[in-house]
């Protein structure tokens, strides 16, 4: 497969140097090289910029409502596990109006890749504050700066039970494609919080704003099996930001909860119904 | 042989109250004493009054059986077990005159309570005889279930096989409870002579069934290949959330309970996307939450079938109680214009089978399908033939099932002459599916222009008049009565029982009627209502709600205003003597 051959020649309408560019390349670059093929994939996307992924990528596509990917990507995986599903969101869908979703999806274990477009601000309806926004941020919204403290994604994630906790920068394209490769392929709910610059209204988190602070976490030593060590990195946030994996277990998913799927994905079989024995219950 | 017999004391049914404290287990006391009634020959419906708690509190189960086909409650009855004082005296005012009354004689009744004195009163040592079996307090009802076939005339042991059938596999809880049954037969026996009323078994009668409104509808999903059910609990849709999760691996379903009717709409329009036949069951308030997901439903041309079951609202309204407040609701729920399907059942076949027809509808014009039902309905049990599995055959409609596409470029929204698309789904190799909440061209990339935006609207909107023709072949009008009627009830949904009944009423009293049920309320079938509504006779509509919102629709699709309402909105169902008195009100004007 070629990257051409994941793109549906659609006209992008992100900004020039918009940080979604990352995320969609490194997602490109990670179907290629796990050779999984885009008819096998479906990406599940909401409302904001990040939605618009659907639009691009040449995989099967559902680009739903605003904070609603992780339930309608319960429904497709369910339907057909054999699928691999991809739920991307904006900080906005998965943290404000989403929220409630992100901790069921975690604490069921639902085997779906979600990435997050985490911008720290409100891009498609022009500059509004959003959850991850930090405090003190000016927007249109928040004229004397954010009051709340922010949602932090992944002490979030650790806290709801997820099994795959990830934190990527969409400046280091690399580094993300690794981490989109094991979040598609860990068997379990896997999130991926892409620090994502967005050139047009958020002046503080940059793509200098990050590269002058990043680092992975790989190169320190840093333990994923251990949630305590886990936590405390997901802590983490000032002149020095942790990327990489901060967490991982293995862990029943979400499809062994249903005898049904037992015998493999249910949508490709043909219905032969019987309620011959179900009817004589209420003889 | 034996032939099954049944007494009353105003007309050829009989009328059995169990009433006590919401956590006695009345309805399931009540629908154990009808199961065993209905193997005794006899028709039953049985419905149940509950308030919203768990513990204390008044609950009843009104259970009638007759001889011939019984479709409601009315509001006599013949006899009354009072499980607590309460009951008795709530309860007493019911009664027809000669009726009897089973108290226990622990209730503490005093002399004089009861004013009562035109009817039987059977006071049983409830209490005192399960403390003696050593049961738990609740195995008070099952004495109480022997006594009421002593004093009708019933065969025990049927109940005692019902219990049996019932706690399959639990021997020790199955022969106390027929000790149980004992006790309180013999009791009866020994110290009471019956009353008017009697109930008899016969022998050798055919096997029917006494399902509820959610139970056949749950089982008219899984007949249908429903294979994805998805719902938060709410009254009165939860049991069948309680039967699907009881029945998944049976069924091979996926069940979920989600963390909000949210969850719940955008799974099922997930699950239908990737091709499950896919359901989720709520009432107004959980719908109310649901109506975004009912549009990305309607905008990705996504299957999926929603049963609303109605409750008195606004808001958290009389949440155990019944209405039928939310058609127009249904009927417009959600932001721009889309196709969509709102068929209401009014009784537990045409929760079954239409449940079928509804899946079908749902895959043939890829569209939401939305089914109204009611507390009243949803929670009824009633007596009828075994369901027909081959009645409604599975249509999927434009669905290709296959491993590899080899036609022409797939679009998931390609423009066709009957306005729907061939549908593949995601996994399919050489496609890729795409839905899209966004206007989108045909395949399914979101788009702005307004050349593709109007071709995708008369896409979908032109669907309504194939959608139309179609459900002009399911009977969405059904017409109970003969031509030569004087008078016409038109209604919807659940009023089709008490409406039998009050034309059988109205027949006694030498008035000819007939019942117009509208069952399909979108795509509305005005023709076939027009037609009804000129057949010249005096035209009365009955509803559950306070506003007539049946006629409001008439009104919108035919121009005719009905001069006769009848409107019951406390939250409990017609009575079929009120239509019987509202038919002859206007009879007499």
């Amino acid at each position: 497969m070629s990257l051409k051959e994941l793109d549906t020649g659609v006209q992008n309408t992100w900004c020039p140097g918009c940080g979604n560019f990352g995320i969609i390349n490194a997602m490109k670059q990670a179907i290629i090289q796990l050779g999984v093929p885009r008819e096998r994939i479906v990406a599940v996307s909401g409302i904001g910029c990040h939605g618009k992924i659907t639009d691009y990528l040449r995989v099967n596509g559902l680009h739903g409502i605003h904070g609603r990917v992780l339930p309608a990507a319960t429904g497709v995986k369910l339907a057909n596990h054999g699928l691999t599903v991809i739920g991307h969101a904006g900080d906005g869908d998965a943290f404000n109006i989403g929220l409630g979703h992100f901790a069921h999806a975690a604490r069921r274990n639902l085997p779906v890749a979600y990435i997050i477009h985490d911008n720290m601000i409100y891009g498609l309806t022009t500059g509004q504050t959003s959850p991850t926004s930090g405090q003190g941020f000016k927007t249109k919204t928040t004229p004397r700066g954010a009051f709340e403290v922010p949602i932090n994604p992944l002490t979030q994630a650790l806290t709801a039970g997820a099994s795959f906790v990830a934190r990527g920068f969409a400046g280091e394209p690399k580094h993300l494609v690794e981490l989109f490769k094991q979040a598609m392929t860990h068997k379990g709910f896997a999130i991926v919080d892409v620090l994502q610059p967005c050139v047009t209204f958020n002046r503080v988190n940059t793509y200098e704003f990050y590269r002058q602070r990043v680092y992975k976490l790989e190169d320190g030593g840093h333990d994923a099996g251990s949630f305590e060590a886990a936590y405390r990195k997901a802590q983490e946030w000032g002149d020095r930001i942790p990327i990489g994996v901060f967490f991982r277990e293995e862990r029943p998913t979400y499809v062994e909860a249903f005898p049904a799927l037992g015998d493999g994905p249910l949508a490709v079989r043909e219905l032969n119904p019987d309620i011959g024995r179900l009817i004589d219950e209420f003889r | 042989m034996r032939k099954m017999t049944c007494v009353g004391l105003g007309d050829d049914t009989v009328s059995i109250l169990i009433g006590g404290e919401a956590g006695q287990g009345i309805t399931r006391s009540g629908s154990l004493l009808g199961t065993a009634l209905m193997r005794g020959g006899l028709s039953v419906f049985g419905t149940n009054e509950y308030p919203s708690l768990i513990r204390g509190g008044h609950n009843y189960y009104l259970l009638r059986a007759s001889g011939r086909e019984v479709y409601s409650q009315d509001s006599h009855v013949e006899l009354v077990v009072a499980l607590n004082k309460e009951t008795a005296l709530i309860h007493q005012g019911e009664l027809v005159p000669g009726g009897g009354m089973i108290i226990d004689e622990e209730s503490q009744l005093t002399e004089g309570e009861l004013s009562r004195d035109d009817v039987k009163i059977y006071t049983v040592p409830l209490t005192a005889m399960v403390k003696r079996l050593g049961g738990p307090e609740i195995m008070r009802n099952t004495v109480a279930l022997g006594s009421v076939l002593a004093i009708v005339g019933f065969d025990s042991t049927i109940l005692k096989d019902v219990i049996a059938g019932t706690f399959r596999g639990r021997q020790e809880l199955i022969e106390t409870n027929r000790k149980a049954v004992d006790l309180g037969y013999d009791y009866c026996k020994e110290h009471y002579e019956g009353f008017g009323c009697r109930l008899v078994d016969g022998e050798g009668t055919p096997s029917r069934i006494m399902p509820t409104g959610d139970e056949a509808l749950a089982l008219g999903a899984v007949q249908s290949g429903c294979r994805f059910y998805a719902a938060y609990p709410m009254t009165p849709a939860s049991p069948i959330l309680d039967y699907m999760a009881a029945h998944d691996a049976e069924t091979g379903m996926v069940v979920i309970q989600t963390e909000s009717e949210i969850a719940a709409i955008n799974m099922v329009v997930g699950a239908g996307y990737a091709g499950l036949r896919a359901m989720t069951a709520t009432s107004g308030g959980g719908f109310s939450l649901m109506v975004e997901g009912l549009g990305l439903a309607g905008m990705t041309e996504t299957p999926v079938v929603i049963n609303v079951g109605q409750r008195p609202g606004p808001s958290t309204g009389l949440a155990t109680n019944t209405a039928q407040g939310d058609p127009l609701f249904a009927i417009h729920a959600s932001q721009g214009e889309f196709p969509r399907i709102v068929v209401a059942p009014g009784d537990v076949e045409e929760c079954f089978y239409l449940t079928m027809e509804a899946f079908n509808l749902a895959e043939r014009f890829q569209v939401p399908v939305i089914m109204l039902t009611d507390k009243y309905l949803a929670e009824s049990h009633r007596s009828v033939e075994p369901f027909d599995a081959g009645r409604v055959p599975i249509d999927r409609g434009k669905l290709t099932l296959v491993e590899r596409w080899e036609g022409e470029e797939y679009g998931r929204y390609r423009i066709t002459k009957d306005c729907v698309s061939p549908r593949l789904l995601p996994g399919t190799l050489n496609v890729v599916v795409q839905g899209n909440s966004n206007e989108h061209d045909e395949l399914g990339y979101s788009t702005s222009s307004p050349g593709p935006v109007v071709a995708m609207m008369d896409k979908r909107l032109g669907k309504g008049r194939f959608m139309e023709n179609h459900v002009a072949s399911l009977r969405p009008v059904r017409v109970i009565g003969g031509e030569d009627a004087e008078v016409s009830l038109f209604g919807w949904g659940s009023t089709k029982g008490p409406a039998r009944e009050a034309l059988m009423l109205l027949s006694e009293s030498g008035v000819k009627a007939r019942f117009v049920q509208i069952v399909y309320l979108e795509p509305f079938p005005a023709e076939d209502v027009r037609i009804e509504l000129a057949r010249g006779s005096a035209n009365i509509l009955f509803e559950n709600n306070a506003t007539a919102q049946l006629g409001e629709l008439i009104r919108l699709h035919t121009g005719y205003r009905f001069d006769h309402v009848g409107l019951r909105y406390d939250g409990r169902p017609f009575n079929p003597s009120d239509i019987r008195d509202g038919v002859m009100e206007v009879l007499r004007r």
